[in-house]
């Protein structure tokens, strides 16, 4: 009954959507608010139905009702509750549904928004629920979770076990609020082009909606990436995989679009630009879903493999952004940037830094499309992989890391780059004498990865000292100091935090990549295996019975080789998983400051004595830390932007303005 | 007793794992360590034939340990890298490695991102060139747009 329900409530869902967009269609053109409102609560109301359906959907995932298909293939009764709740997103018409959800959501948000001209927010609305139409009719026309079987099976088949972790329970909502956030800067952007209005007021709208997207898909990547590195259990956490690729592309677009989005809304400039990167960001978030979902790719996510429901995702695609791109092409040129500004200045860094991004991005999408493109054109097959990316993307963004410190020591319009790196050569001496310094104490000795320290920690002083000199840290009294400290916006404090979490990033990324060590051996009780600094000695090894799993679980012992510090006992274990036959890995985690240590647990063997032993790999990822701590100060960096007073509702710079006068 | 029963399995299924494909031990790595380094370098361009998205270093599948033990024996028969590579190419094909070959087919994949950096950026310099840095005051119809910007900003900050 629940499920005819949710099944009903995503019909619902799609009506409302269809009456939305004809009513804001309507009501714009009529230009009578009335309807325009009338479209607005349709979409709050498909936003809410969404919210039953959904509701509904995680009800039968708690209830194992095996009637639905969409539980039958996808859960198990012996799932611990956390996991029967998340299997609702861990597939493909759950995770659908969970896109729609976010989608409408958005909708009802920009449609109860206050502020927005009249023009400009009917039609993003329009926009919105033609979106929420064509994502809901996919979810229910090809993709319905609740669907039922004829005949219910006794039990499931339960969730693939590498998905039973915490995790990736969090991480598509992550995602996809991400991904789908992008879809509103989407509709104002094409608003913006239907009402031929561009202008700073326009960029005040999208920044946040870009921020907030961004913020959270870079914890939505950063949470996937921690995942794959324990879960996986051979040490990787970045392989430029197709399906990472496609969550790599809207990110890029939406942290060139932040910073396009700036100038817009500071200076009026770059308004085409911004309009460009708003439709392709969500572009981008429509291709991965493609990507992932029609089975065109082969990854180690892959979704569901059906071409058909490719051919429908491809064709959402096309329509709406082909239409956006068409719109583009017809009205950009009317587009008039509003100002001008010398090559060296604010503006001028920001547009190199969105050349950058773009190109980047472009090189992530040539590597993920290229060898479908040229099997489809030519029959030969390639293989794109990590020394594609390592000799292309790595090179353009360095030297974006490079000018980037520079970029917020600008003024706007026309800035003094003298007086920048003058007042940065400290940051710069520091940064190459941290590269020098680790050249000689890191071995081996890589040039390279020295080099990249250096980046990393140029970025990282570059942000502190800006922040120094805005605050005038060591040359005024402290007092002076903590108080501009508290006068500087937060949107400068989260432009540091991020631009410093990027320079953490790389740091972690240099070391963890140059210099990590891997030693694999077969051992017995009591044996021992040796990488870099660290052994492990393999204590016991025990069968343990979890809710639906059973494992081996081993227990060792991390200590120093050269007997200094403290010994870590840290348990690894190798899962089956009877219900779907499947073996995965909890990998044991030593962590050591920076470093981790990591152990791994593979099968058992014997030894030639005849003893019982077990292969253990065990890594030593030097810094590792810093891989998935820089990502979450750059998301904390959005956030912070993000609370910004300039950036709220009615508190742009016309509310100071007026304060002051009142004042 | 139900525990019982699935530990039963558990060693059940353990020994027809066991008997049906031996279980891949660690690998022998080579006596010499400037050899293995090499060995680790290129397993991290070859690509597990039978995985997803794998480098045979990463992969736990037999074939991948046949990989790597068949690129270390040719590397202690003094093979330089760039034969060992040609001859996984001949066996396997393009596929085989991570790194996309360099030819006509994969020009624009190789050479398209650094051109349209600097295709883009000099028609950017050119444009900013040719741009009179020194702007002139706001004519008069700039300047009622710019009041009609602020006006139109207030009032959307009033609501």
């Amino acid at each position: 009954m629940i499920v005819e329900l949710g099944s009903f409530a995503l019909i619902l869902s799609l009506v409302l959507s269809v009456l939305g967009a004809v009513m804001a269609t309507w009501g714009r053109i009529q230009r009578r608010p009335v309807i325009a409102g009338a479209a607005s609560a349709a979409m709050l109301a498909s936003a809410l139905a969404i919210v039953v359906a959904f509701a509904a959907l995680v009800f039968a995932y708690v209830t194992s009702d095996f009637s639905v298909a969409n539980v039958a293939a996808n859960s198990h009764t012996d799932k611990p509750m956390f996991y029967k709740i998340a299997g609702a997103w861990g597939n493909h018409e759950g995770s659908l549904l969970l896109w729609c959800l976010v989608l409408t959501a958005f909708g009802a948000v920009l449609g109860l928004s206050r502020g927005l001209p009249f023009g400009l927010k009917t039609s993003a609305v329009a926009v919105q629920a033609v979106l929420s139409t064509m994502f809901l009719s996919f979810a229910a026309f090809t993709s319905n979770p609740f669907n039922r079987l004829l005949e219910a099976p006794v039990q499931g088949r339960s969730l693939n076990p590498l998905l039973q972790d915490p995790a990736l329970a969090i991480h598509p909502p992550l995602l996809y609020m991400g991904y789908v956030g992008f879809s509103v800067c989407f509709s104002l952007a094409v608003a913006a082009l239907i009402e031929k209005r561009v202008d700073p007021a326009w960029g005040r709208w999208v920044r946040p909606w870009a921020l907030a997207s961004w913020a959270l898909l870079t914890v939505g990547i950063g949470l996937g990436s921690f995942w794959a590195y324990y879960e996986l259990g051979w040490g990787g956490w970045w392989f430029w995989d197709p399906v990472e690729n496609a969550s790599f592309l809207p990110w890029l677009a939406g942290a060139a679009l932040l910073h396009s989005a700036i100038v817009t809304e500071r200076r009026g400039a770059l308004a085409g630009w911004t309009v460009f990167l708003s439709i392709l960001a969500f572009t981008f978030s429509m291709l991965g879903a493609f990507l992932v979902r029609s089975g065109v790719l082969t990854s180690v996510h892959a979704f569901a493999v059906d071409p058909e429901r490719g051919m429908m995702l491809l064709a959402i695609l096309g329509i709406a952004s082909g239409a956006a791109f068409v719109l583009f092409a017809l009205r950009a040129p009317a587009i008039r940037s509003m100002a001008t500004f010398a090559p060296v200045s604010r503006e001028g860094m920001l547009v190199l830094n969105n050349l950058f991004l773009t190109t980047a991005a472009v090189t992530v999408l040539l590597g993920t499309l290229y060898p479908l493109l040229l099997e489809a054109t030519t029959g030969a097959t390639i293989s794109v992989g990590p020394p594609y990316f390592n000799a292309v993307f790595a090179p353009l963004m360095a030297v974006a890391c490079v000018i980037l410190p520079a970029g917020p020591f600008l003024a706007w319009k026309r800035g003094d780059l003298k007086g920048a790196l003058q007042r940065l050569r400290f940051a710069a001496l520091l940064a190459v004498a941290g590269a020098g310094l680790a050249f000689v104490l890191f071995d081996p000795k890589k040039a390279l990865a020295a080099a990249g320290i250096g980046l990393g920690l140029w970025l990282i002083l570059g942000a502190i000292f800006e922040v120094a000199e805005r605050t005038r840290a060591m040359r005024a009294p402290l007092a002076e100091t903590l108080r501009r400290g508290r006068n500087l916006p937060l949107g400068a404090w989260g432009m540091a935090l991020a631009h410093a979490g990027l320079g953490v990033f790389i740091l972690g990324a240099v070391v963890e990549t140059g210099f990590k060590v891997e030693a694999a051996r077969a051992l017995p009780l009591k044996g021992e295996v040796a990488a870099g600094p660290w052994k492990v000695r393999l204590d016991e090894v025990n069968i343990v019975e979890g809710p639906n799993y059973l494992a081996e679980q081993g227990k060792l012992t991390v200590a120093r080789a050269d007997g200094r510090g403290r010994e870590k006992t840290v348990t690894a274990e190798r899962r089956f998983f009877p219900a779907g036959g499947q073996t995965t890995t909890e990998v044991g985690l030593d962590f050591r400051g920076l470093d981790d240590v990591y152990v791994v647990m593979g099968e058992r063997g014997q030894t030639e004595a005849g003893e019982q032993s077990w292969v253990v790999r065990l890594y030593w990822n030097p810094w590792a830390r810093l891989i998935f701590l820089g990502p979450l100060m750059m998301a904390l960096g959005g956030l912070v932007s993000l609370l910004d007073r300039r950036l709220r509702v009615g508190a742009g710079p016309g509310a100071r303005r007026r304060k002051e006068v009142g004042a | 007793m139900r525990r019982m029963l699935t530990l039963g399995l558990l060693a059940a299924l353990v020994a027809t794992t066991a008997l049906a494909e031996p279980a891949v031990g660690p690998d022998r790595p080579l006596a010499d360590a400037a050899q293995e380094a090499r060995a680790r370098e290129l397993f991290t361009d070859i690509r597990c034939v039978v995985c997803q998205h794998e480098a045979i270093a990463d992969s736990p599948a037999a074939i991948a340990a046949d990989m790597r033990a068949l690129v270390r024996e040719q590397i202690a028969e003094g093979q330089s890298d760039e034969a060992i590579r040609r001859d996984l190419v001949r066996r396997y094909g393009d596929y085989v490695l991570f790194t996309p070959p360099f030819r006509w087919g994969t020009l624009v994949l190789w050479l398209g991102p650094f051109l349209l950096a600097i295709g883009a950026g000099t028609a950017l310099f050119m444009r900013a060139r040719r741009r009179k840095p020194e702007e002139a005051a706001l004519d008069e119809r700039e300047e009622a747009e710019l009041d009609a910007w602020i006006k139109a900003d207030d009032e959307s900050g009033q609501a």
